[in-house]
């Protein structure tokens, strides 16, 4: 092995760094200066984020175990985006009485998370896969009970690691079978043939990312677990677990399931209608606004789906294209979450009401994110959705398609009942002026500058485009 | 050296745009208007100096200054964001700019101290972003975009007092007029993009895609003509010509500078600029569209002329000629040919547009000027105000000489050559032409004689003449009334880019003329003293001067159109169809998902052993389908 192969591994260097260099600094600052972390834990993720940036070699390191090529780092960095702004909205919250002196134990475990999401989609071999996927979530459970004083966080994260145990057995399963009937476990090597076994061996395989996804009928975790964990951890798993998720089923889909694409198309489909209606339906009762972000993401994973189902290499584009806006739209109403909850403690939607009155610029951030999950123009998520659905139309799913326009329509309406809350409702005692830290501010102003920008500048998509069909 | 820096022409507006916009209500004082006023005035420069590079280098080729794509339908079809350069969207930058300037100066003078100063800059920034982007557009659909950006501008400034119903009313009846009329631009772009595979005016005004495949015919007509005709529709929409002038009178309603810039020199012409832009398309493809716009420019600068005679609102008189020199301008599109001597039309046609923006924004800011002293819009409580405005009675003097065609002023030359031009192939056309050319005399003169001698009003409180940063810009565009109509128009714009040796046809010139000075003396001998002789002409001729006062009713026609037809037997079925039906089937829908929503809930129960059975029962019944789906 040569130090070209090991430079391969730049993201995840930076990573490993980074853990380090947080740990050097948790024993250099006393007690009570535990939270300068923060702006230290920011700053060198920014330098990771934008080192991430910067042009990279291509190739195969460790017999093929490890790949990277340019659209495995475009995913990277686009989640590398997502992390850093959580990171930038977690701030006010880690600096409260109960987390203060436990600050660097949040950014080492999602860093942690965040070097399993760059092994996964970077492995070139079923195992390498898997130890990723582990990696990213062991750390997140451990996050996601982070608030130990509170019986919910406790309880998100037993359910969490529970409920993905259980979905890594059957994972694994999946991949022993794929051994069974192939003999290897390197993506380039596997070729299947549409043989019942891997039929199985498939089902057990997308069963266990579809849990990461939050897709139907593997979802149930997502509400219990997002409503229960800190809101920053919620954020990062309806982002950048459940995007890399995303990006690797991608991955699959165009190496090692590639041959299987009739099982595969099927099943996608399928799910595809279940997983956008049942979110709908169960978004609609939400009255506490974690739990009906947690439905509103499955239903966009539904969403996400429809750019699959064709199998064509625009479609791969269409879905990692959605997936950088989906982490701006998204982000930008958890930010305007974090922050409400911080100052109020409030959480729910009819907390909301009056909002434009007292923070008019909170409530238009939160108004924007929204309207761009929606899907409403100019907003960046209607070019999203826009192309994924040119994407189903393009391979001929019209049936699909109608769904999904129907299901368009039923999101809009719940997405509507919050800016009402926000614009409409009168409230005797709503939620007082107040200004969130500098660090959110950024956040969320980039958030915004996404949502609003995305979509018009073409070269993004284009970029995109053009990686998609050289890799897949 | 490039074209590139031609991009900040457009981007300067839109950032003071955003700047006053964001800023409302917190920027100090007057700055928004020095804003506003820089920009344009960069703007202004950079046009002038495209205008030197551009004809000093004797070439008038088409040139794509900027160009990305947008959006990309196909391999074939996209579409493009960009700059075109040719003669006339040069031209058009160099009104636009120019106008815009003269305009921006003087509102600063006349919208002191209003409400919403800021917003009132930010608006009128907008537009000119706005209509500098449609001139330089490369493609159709660019127009479109930018067509409409300039509809919404205006929609805004005529309605900038919102609080005065009047307004209101005025800036939705423009808004909808126009927007109804876009509605066939709109099905004609596509028309034109579905047989032609493009949108780009490169590609479609080529001597060479004058074979393309049209051959389709519908109602006796080909394709394009049926597509040219929709185009000109959209144009005829916001250029007020007849049938769809009905909004620009109403839209008088707007602060006075605003109705200089945009219902006087630049916006109500794009239509006749859009013709000019397609017109080798039209010309080679649809002739008989081509016969339409000389028809309507016609009718319309004959009509438009008459019902002017009979107003008593200064802002609807300068309306109503507004739409009779539009006519002139579509008339000499219509009666032009493709190339040489025949498209003297054409030439005709953009010269009167470049002389017209002059001497009718003078006209409208000499107005305003007017207005701001005696603070009423009626001429009849008028009078005598040469004493108290001198300046602006000279200005408007030059203004009406140059407007009703009299030598040398700027409206003689561009209005010679349209008469000559129609003369030489539709002498009905020409005839209609030389009246209206008196006509125009009479009724500017008429206004005047009555509001700068007659009667000795009394005011309330004495007119004062404006003060210089509202005169200025009115002696900058005087000194253009006078000198426009020197410049060697053809050897610059014509329609197949050869240039054109201008020259004065000097029997039309002597015949217009002298309709001109008759129209000018009758006016002088009505007005200039009060006297009993016009209520007596008027009243011998009875119903068609009252219909003429009235608009020929057509107002009246519209509303009982709308109301009578429209509202009552197709839009209130559709309405009781759409409570009734379409509402309840979507009810119907909404309490089916919130009943299914309701009954789904238990699978949500937080018992995770529940949901590992949820999660193992999805898997297996996966695997059951395909095992089912594999017998």
């Amino acid at each position: 092995m040569s130090l070209q192969e090991l430079l391969l591994m730049r993201h995840e260097w930076l990573l490993i760094a980074a853990v380090v260099a947080l740990l050097l600094l948790e024993l250099n600052f006393s007690e009570a200066k535990k939270t300068n972390v923060i702006p230290a834990a920011a700053i060198i993720f920014t330098i990771v984020t934008l080192i991430g940036f910067l042009p990279s070699e291509n190739g195969r390191a460790f017999g093929g175990m490890f790949i990277t090529d340019p659209i495995r780092t475009l995913m990277k960095n686009i989640l590398n985006l997502g992390v850093l702004i959580v990171f930038l909205q977690s701030g006010s919250w880690l600096r409260t009485q109960n987390n203060f002196n436990r600050v660097t134990e949040f950014y080492l475990l999602i860093i942690s998370s965040v070097i399993g999401v760059s092994y996964m989609i970077s492995a070139g071999h079923l195992l390498m896969f898997y130890l990723g996927l582990e990696l990213l979530t062991i750390p997140i459970a451990a996050a996601a009970s982070y608030e130990q004083y509170k019986s919910k966080s406790a309880e998100a994260g037993i359910k969490l690691i529970l409920s993905s145990a259980f979905s890594s057995a059957i994972l694994l399963f999946g991949i022993s079978m794929l051994y069974g009937t192939t003999g290897t476990l390197y993506f380039s090597d596997i070729k299947l043939a549409g043989e019942l076994l891997t039929v199985l061996s498939f089902v057990f395989l997308f069963s266990g990312l579809a849990f990461k996804i939050s897709i139907v009928p593997f979802h149930l975790w997502t509400a219990d677990v997002y409503e229960g964990s800190p809101t920053s951890i919620t954020s990062y798993l309806s982002v950048v677990s459940k995007g890399a998720a995303i990006f690797v089923l991608l991955i699959f889909f165009a190496s090692v399931f590639g041959p299987l694409q009739e099982v595969w198309q099927q099943v996608v489909y399928g799910t595809a209608i279940f997983t956008m209606t049942i979110g709908n339906l169960f978004a609609i009762r939400q009255q506490n606004l974690k739990r009906f972000l947690a439905f509103s993401s499955i239903a966009q994973a539904g969403f996400i789906l429809l750019g699959m189902v064709g199998g064509t290499p625009l479609g791969m584009a269409t879905v990692i294209y959605f997936i950088l806006i989906y982490v701006f739209s998204n982000l930008a109403a958890f930010g305007v979450v974090v922050a409400v909850e911080q100052v109020s403690g409030k959480i729910n939607i009819t907390d909301y009401n009056g909002l434009y009155n007292t923070n008019p610029r909170l409530s238009l951030t939160m108004m924007l994110a929204l309207f761009s999950l929606a899907g409403i123009p100019p907003l960046a998520g209607f070019f999203g959705k826009f192309f994924l659905f040119t994407a189903a139309a393009e391979s001929g799913f019209y049936t699909l398609l109608f769904i999904a326009v129907l299901n368009a329509v039923i999101s809009l309406y719940y997405y509507l009942l919050v800016v009402k809350a926000m614009f409409i409702n009168k409230s005797d005692a709503p939620i007082g002026y107040f200004q969130s830290d500098y660090s959110s501010r950024i956040a969320m102003s980039a958030c915004v500058l996404g949502i609003l920008t995305t979509g018009f500048y073409s070269p993004i998509f284009e970029f995109i485009k053009k990686l998609c069909l050289e890799s897949f | 050296m490039g074209y590139q820096y031609t991009i900040w022409i457009l981007i300067l507006p839109i950032v003071a745009f955003v700047i006053n916009g964001l800023g409302s209500g917190k920027l100090p004082g007057k700055i928004s208007g020095w804003i506003a006023t820089v920009a344009i005035g960069i703007s202004a420069f950079l046009s002038y100096k495209t205008a030197f590079q551009f004809f000093g280098s004797g070439s008038h080729e088409k040139i794509i200054a900027v160009k990305t794509t947008w959006l990309r339908f196909n391999e074939g079809l996209q579409i493009d964001m960009g700059i075109l350069l040719d003669p006339i969207s040069i031209m058009m930058l160099v009104v636009i700019t120019t106008v815009s300037l003269m305009v921006f100066v003087y509102s600063q003078g006349y919208m002191k101290g209003e409400k919403g100063y800021d917003r009132y800059f930010a608006f009128l920034s907008l537009f000119s972003f706005s209509m500098l982007g449609l001139v330089v557009a490369t493609n159709l659909f660019q127009t479109y975009m930018f067509w409409e950006l300039v509809g919404v501008s205006s929609y805004l400034l005529i309605g900038f007092y919102y609080d005065k119903p009047a307004a209101v009313a005025a800036s939705k009846k423009a808004f909808i007029v126009t927007r109804f009329a876009d509605l066939g631009f709109l099905i004609g772009i596509l028309i034109i993009s579905f047989y032609t595979g493009t949108f780009d005016f490169d590609i479609l005004t080529r001597p060479e895609a004058m074979t393309l495949p049209v051959t389709a015919t519908f109602l006796g007509l080909s394709t394009m003509t049926w597509a040219l005709l929709l185009v000109f529709m959209g144009g005829a929409g916001k250029s007020a010509m007849f049938p769809l002038h009905i909004w620009l009178p109403d839209a008088m309603e707007g602060p006075t500078p605003v109705s200089a810039l945009i219902h006087a020199a630049t916006m109500v012409v794009a239509g006749v600029y859009l013709v000019a832009r397609l017109f080798p398309t039209y010309s080679v493809l649809a002739p008989d569209a081509l016969e339409v716009v000389a028809f309507i420019g016609a009718f319309t600068t004959l009509f438009a002329a008459v019902i002017a005679c009979t107003q008593f609102d200064i802002k609807r008189i300068l309306a109503f000629s507004t739409m009779s020199q539009i006519g002139y301008m579509m008339l000499a599109l219509g009666v032009s040919g493709y190339g040489g001597e025949e498209g003297l039309g054409y030439t005709a046609s953009l010269f009167h547009l470049f002389t017209h923006a002059f001497f009718k924004a003078l006209l409208f800011l000499g107005a305003g000027s007017i207005i701001h002293a005696v603070h009423t819009n009626d001429i009849r409580e008028m009078g005598g105000l040469r004493k108290y405005q001198p300046i602006t009675h000279i200005l408007f003097l030059i203004a009406c000489l140059a407007i009703a065609g009299i030598p040398p002023f700027a409206g003689f030359f561009s209005k010679d050559e349209i008469l000559a031009a129609a003369f030489a192939t539709h002498p009905i056309y020409y005839i209609i032409g030389t009246l209206v050319a008196g006509l125009t005399a009479f009724y500017m003169f008429r206004l005047y004689f009555i509001v700068f001698w007659g009667k000795s009003t009394s005011y309330t409180h004495t007119p004062h003449e404006s003060p210089v940063i509202m005169t200025l810009p009115m002696m900058i565009l005087g000194i253009g009334s006078v000198v426009a109509g020197l410049i060697p128009f053809g050897s610059y714009i014509s329609s197949d880019g050869v240039p054109l040796k201008g020259h004065i046809d000097w029997v039309v010139a002597t015949i217009s003329v002298v309709l001109a000075l008759v129209g000018i003396l009758i006016a002088f001998k009505f007005y200039k003293t009060e006297s009993a002789k016009p209520e007596a002409i008027s009243k011998s001729f009875g119903a068609f001067y009252r219909s003429a006062l009235s608009k020929f009713y057509f107002d009246e026609l519209y509303i009982a159109i709308t109301k009578g037809v429209i509202f009552r037997f197709v839009s209130k079925p559709l309405a009781w169809f759409d409570r009734n039906v379409i509402d309840a089937f979507m009810n119907l829908i909404a309490a089916i998902t919130n009943w299914v929503s309701s009954q789904i809930k238990e699978f949500q129960s937080g018992q995770l052993q529940k949901y590992a059975f949820i999660f193992i029962s999805g898997v297996i019944i996966i695997l059951l389908s395909f095992l089912y789906a594999n017998q």
